[in-house]
């Protein structure tokens, strides 16, 4: 029984005196990882390049720049350090523990020494490419590099649209909302004859609200079975109001199916720019793991077969 | 009653038997208490208004896990005690019970308890009774000796020496009046919203336990219930917002109805008829459940002449140390006494009994404690003190402690603890957390005024309190206190303070009047002395405001100056026929000082953020003392004119950013809706930087027991800042409010937390009016992270799904929920996970001072 064992948090507590008093240190500025301490990472990882670049345009190495010069070997050693350290966010980022870290400053770190990596490893490589490992491994850098900007800058405008769209409702509030007026429709077609009822059927049944692939992808739900039940009941509607019989319960009907495609819309915005967010990882991911592989490969073949 | 018809009635046991005791209620005191008489042969009967015993339990929901805390005190009662489920438990003691041979009367509900004995001179009991409107009736009792009769609901006399009442603090529900409210389908409680189906079913009452009730029977299309909420007034006022948010989302899904504005006007079989604001209504129904509040036994407790310690709401009844109340012969044990667990109530039922047969020297069961509380202090050789002398010493030299009986003192040292304090060691420090009140019973402590020179102090001497503000407002302490002298101090807990201020009124108002001289020292520090506020103190009041309502209005004339005691305010002026948020004013400053000064009209708006206490002091007394103390002055002009500038510096970015300064002002209203006014920590997320990651939620998961205390996307937003479902840590915590086992407390660094001795009653969940406490069970302990990442072993990280808790532990489905919140993390050095966990930096925990401030006008101009 948890109640009867030792007390863990004990009576010590209650003593309010001493340094113990003193809350946790914490990062209290409120700055996005890009700013993370007045954009310190930036700072450093301009200066990094621009010393790369610097002692690259003044030294002449003869033959000629490439990985095996003493400035090839210190920005090759440089470059294989930061890659590893950098694709350790994702664990870092699931490590939590109690020790005091800042993971936006991880991020921050991880972003500019991330686009620093384009002179380094660009530099180190002597601008000598060609159809071997050693430049498949530069080649994988700079898609990940590349897929990371990517992130980068969905990161830096969707969240605003993504908060706009959302309002206060959260994604479960808007999946129920949906349901809801499922239920709704369901109890509103009861009424209707089985031509009519069948097009209700088309919203209940034949909708998915994230839909496929293509249509996630595309945004384009015009054949969606609310759509299309939508638009028939639209038309049999006005074809009412036309001739002068207007029918209460397609209306109503009509109305529902109105706010589910608002609903639905709003859903799909919502499922689309979350998967816009993740998208990029399914790249920017699978492309380090492959860029570690081809370094190992890079390495050793550099030191054992050279 | 003449004499000689007495004497006829007692001798005439054939139609009367008196009793030695009569038990009334068979809680666990009340049936503590018969096992125990009858294992003592003591003539006895247990009253009980059920048909079954140990009602209040006999409710708790299905299968929930009784917990039996405190667990350090030992258990005295005839009856087995254990913690487990409700039906265990009950089973046990229904067993023990008819094995001792308790005289139990079933469907015995006690309508008056009288004295039959001579008029017991100069005791007269004063009933006074409060209406609505303010007015109020004073009905007087002459107290009579024993035997008590005791008249059941349907007529029948009990005669008893001496009369137990443990009763608890349920009350009786309010019953349903109109015509056919006694039929069988209509019933005032529901336990098992899953047992019924295909019924028409009518809830009458739109508190919580209607709202409950209501939604958990239609809570499964399958039952088919047909279910209909009726509620007395438009709107429900008196049940919690997510409660009343749930009703509203499923009438909108269509599984409820609602009538609102309707009352019952008659039932009978298969129908109901209503009065709804468009007429007389008749429907079909099968079931009437009414949940219409229940009436407090307070009234039937008076009236048995038990006389209570004071007219607050919360007080309870006057006892001696032996549990007798103010009318001779009735002893009152168990939550109506005020110990609400049912380890202390089982104990107390024992006692009571022990007492009552003679054993006045019985240590109650709580003396290990206290022994153990009073240990390590200084004695004189040869003298030692007993847990008794110990108790009468603090009550005699603290002054505020003086009202107290001997049995509220031993209950009041409970929640308290007493320490010696060597010359010199510090007490508190300056801004650390508390809410404790101290006395001093011997030695004197030192303030440390200026926290730039410790040598400058105040001396406070013994019998006097401090940290009262802390108490009070909430807020973190003004000042280090240190002892001056070797010092014994009682560290009174704030649930025992506020207990104390509503047994004790005496204590009340030296508390007030001390936290309002110390307040205006401490505001205004500038060499005063006691002696010259004597004049401003004596005109000093207390008020109470109402949130949103105004203090001060803009325009108007005035001079009085005004201490926030708890609560905050916000200052408001009007640019351009718009309120303007120019300031957050937490507890313990003063707002006002510019008309003392100036005599100009008010130039700007002060209303409370949320429901505060200020103490207004008139102006005339303080111009008097402004003029005798010129660096009061002084410091006063310093203050207006910082005040002034900002004033100046928000009228000027008015003109060329009137956009922002109109987004500041919504913004910082927005946040003070959403409590922010009466937080000291809260998380808010930038939507702008947040890309819904949820890793805030895992990392509290990963870091509490695999529990997250956050809910990340629920909440207000306002400008894309958003408040999310999480702990503010309030100044006065809303928990705190009513928990059993006072398991939640202010930590070290500020936060409220919940200790292990949860017993997982919910009260702390209903009482946060932000939603943001949970009842749930720690899932068992994942696979290690890296055998996820490699192997995909275990849920990764963040919470674990209940599924996967009942795959990976056998015991997870019996395990007791308990209550959990943020924490703070507290004692992780790293600080809030939320916020370390943030890979953006939207997350951010702020004090609404920090972030109430022009700070966030730049936020806006980014």
């Amino acid at each position: 029984m948890a109640a009867d064992g030792p007390s863990k948090l004990g009576f010590g507590r209650k003593l309010m005196t001493g340094k113990a008093v003193a809350p946790a240190r914490r990062d209290v500025a409120h700055e996005g990882f890009l700013t993370h301490r007045r954009g310190r990472w930036a700072r450093i990882a301009a200066e990094l390049s621009v010393a790369a670049i610097a002692v690259y345009v003044m030294t002449d190495p003869t033959p000629r720049h490439n990985g095996g010069t003493s400035l090839g070997y210190t920005l090759g050693t440089l470059g294989t350090a930061m890659i590893v350290w950098l694709s350790l966010l994702g664990v870092r980022k699931r490590v939590i523990g109690s020790k005091p870290f800042s993971l936006k400053g991880w991020t921050s770190a991880h972003v500019w020494l991330g686009l620093s990596l384009i002179v380094i490893g660009t530099l180190h490589s002597g601008f000598q490419f060609g159809w071997n490992v050693h430049t498949l491994a530069w080649a994988l850098m700079m898609v990940v590099i590349l897929s990371g900007l990517w992130g980068v800058t969905l990161y830096a405008t969707l969240p605003e649209k993504l908060s706009a769209n959302r309002g206060e409702v959260t994604q479960q509030q808007m999946l129920e909302a949906i349901r809801t007026l499922d239920r709704q429709l369901d109890t509103a077609a009861q009424p209707l004859a089985a031509e009519e009822a069948a097009l209700v059927r088309l919203s209940l049944e034949r909708c998915r609200i994230a839909g496929s692939l293509r249509q996630r992808l595309s945004g384009n739900y015009a054949n969606d079975g609310n759509a299309l039940a939508l638009a028939a009941v639209s038309e049999r509607v006005s074809a009412g109001l036309r001739a002068g019989r207007p029918d209460e319960r397609l209306q109503q009907i009509q109305f529902l199916l109105e706010r589910k495609e608002a609903a639905l819309a709003q859903a799909r915005r919502h499922i689309r720019m979350k998967a816009q967010l993740e998208l990029w990882l399914y790249i920017h991911v699978p492309a380090t793991i492959a860029l570690l592989v081809a370094l190992l490969a890079h390495v050793l073949s550099v030191f054992l077969y050279w | 009653m003449k004499r000689g018809e007495q004497r006829f009635v007692r001798g005439n046991s054939a139609s009367v038997t008196t009793y030695r005791i009569a038990i009334v209620g068979s809680g666990p005191a009340g049936l503590s208490a018969a096992a125990h008489a009858a294992r003592l042969g003591l003539s006895h009967v247990l009253l009980e208004k059920t048909d079954h015993l140990s009602d209040t339990i006999t409710k708790y929901q299905k299968g929930k896990h009784v917990m039996a805390t405190p667990s350090q005190l030992v258990l005295r009662s005839p009856l087995d005690f254990d913690a487990g489920k409700r039906e265990a438990v009950l089973g046990t003691w229904n067993e023990q019970t008819a094995s001792a041979g308790v005289n139990v009367k079933y469907m015995a509900e006690v309508t008056s308890i009288a004295g039959t004995g001579d008029p017991i001179p100069g005791s007269v009991m004063r009933i006074i009774s409060r209406k609505r409107d303010g007015t109020s009736d004073t009905r007087e009792i002459q107290r009579r000796a024993p035997p008590y009769r005791l008249t059941l609901a349907n007529g029948e006399a009990i005669m008893a020496d001496t009369v137990i009442l443990a009763i608890g603090t349920q009350g009786n529900p309010n019953l349903m009046t109109c015509p056919g409210g006694d039929l069988p389908h209509v019933q005032h409680q529901l336990d098992d919203p899953t047992a019924y189906s295909d019924e028409h079913i009518f809830v009458i009452g739109g508190g919580d336990a209607g709202i409950e009730n209501a939604l958990g029977l239609c809570a499964d299309p399958a039952q088919n219930n047909m279910v209909t909420l009726v509620n007395r007034s438009a709107d429900f006022a008196n049940a919690k917002d997510a409660n009343v948010k749930a009703l509203m989302a499923a009438r909108d899904a269509g599984r409820i109805s609602l009538m609102t504005e309707t009352t019952t006007r008659a039932i009978e079989p298969g129908f109901i008829t209503l009065d709804t604001r468009d007429g007389e209504v008749r429907a079909r129904c099968d079931r009437v459940i009414a949940r219409m509040g229940s009436a407090p036994p307070r009234g039937f407790v008076e009236g048995c002449g038990v006389e209570f310690a004071s007219d607050d709401r919360l007080a309870f009844p006057k006892l001696s140390a032996t549990f007798e109340s103010t009318a001779p012969g009735i002893f009152v044990v168990g939550a109506l006494a005020g110990y609400p667990l049912i380890k202390h109530c089982m104990n107390q039922g024992h006692d009571v009994v022990e007492f009552i047969n003679g054993n006045l020297d019985l240590k109650p069961a709580d003396e290990p404690i206290l022994e153990a509380k009073f240990a390590g202090l200084p004695e004189d050789p040869g003298s030692r003190r007993s847990v008794a002398d110990w108790l009468e010493h603090l009550r005699a030299s603290v002054s505020i402690l003086n009202g107290m009986s001997a049995l509220q003192m031993r209950e009041f040292m409970l929640d308290s603890t007493v320490r010696l304090y060597r010359a010199g060691e510090v007490i508190f420090e300056r801004n650390a957390p508390g809410s404790s009140l101290f006395g001093i019973a011997e030695g004197e402590v030192l303030v440390e005024v200026n926290p730039n020179d410790r040598s400058i102090t105040v001396p406070i001497p013994a019998g006097s309190i401090f940290g009262e503000v802390g108490l009070i407002s909430g807020r973190r302490r003004g000042a280090t206190i240190r002892a001056g002298e070797d010092s014994i101090v009682v560290e009174i807990s704030r649930t025992a303070a506020l207990k104390l201020m509503s047994q004790v009124p005496a204590a009340a108002r030296e508390i007030t009047r001390i936290t309002t001289e110390r307040s205006l020292l401490q505001i205004f520090k500038s060499g005063l002395a006691p002696a010259d506020l004597v004049d401003v103190i004596a005109n000093a009041k207390v008020e109470t405001v109402r949130a949103g309502q105004a203090i001060i209005r803009e325009g108007e004339q005035g001079d009085d100056i005004f201490i926030i005691r708890s609560g905050s305010m916000v200052v408001e002026k009007s640019i351009g026929g718009k309120a303007v948020f120019l300031n957050y004013v937490p507890a313990g400053s003063y707002v006002g000082e510019m008309g003392v000064i100036t005599g100009a009209a008010r130039n700007a708006t002060v209303r409370a953020a949320v429901k505060s206490d200020v103490i207004r002091l008139a102006g005339e007394p303080f111009r008097a003392l402004l003029a005798a103390k010129p660096q009061l002055l002084d410091k006063l002009r310093d203050e207006m004119a910082s005040r002034t500038r900002l004033n100046a510096f928000i009228e000027s970015k008015k003109d060329s950013f009137s956009g922002v300064v109109d987004m500041y002002t919504g913004v910082a209203n927005f946040l003070v809706e959403q409590g922010v006014g009466e937080a000291t920590d809260v998380l808010l997320i930038d939507e702008k930087l947040c890309v819904g990651c949820d890793n805030c939620e895992k990392a509290c998961a990963d870091t509490h027991d695999g529990l997250s205390r956050l809910d990340r996307e629920a909440g207000r937003t306002y400008a894309h800042l958003h408040v999310p479902t999480s702990c503010r840590h309030c100044e006065h915590p809303h928990c705190m409010a009513d928990c059993p086992p006072n398991a939640i407390h202010r930590g070290p660094t500020g936060e409220v937390y919940i200790d292990e001795t949860c017993i997982g009653c919910g009260n702390c969940q209903r009482n946060c009016p932000y939603g943001v406490i949970r009842m749930d069970k720690v899932p068992p302990k994942k696979p290690w992270l890296l055998s996820w990442l490699l192997f995909g072993r275990g849920p990764g990280p963040g919470e674990p799904s209940p599924k996967w808790a009942k795959k990976h532990d056998p015991a997870y489905a019996e395990k007791a929920k308990k209550a959990i919140k943020c924490d703070m993390c507290s004692g992780q050095e790293g600080g809030p996970a939320c916020v370390r966990a943030c890979p953006t930096g939207a997350a951010i925990r702020v004090s609404p001072e920090q972030f109430l401030s022009v700070a966030l006008m730049d936020r806006e101009e980014r």
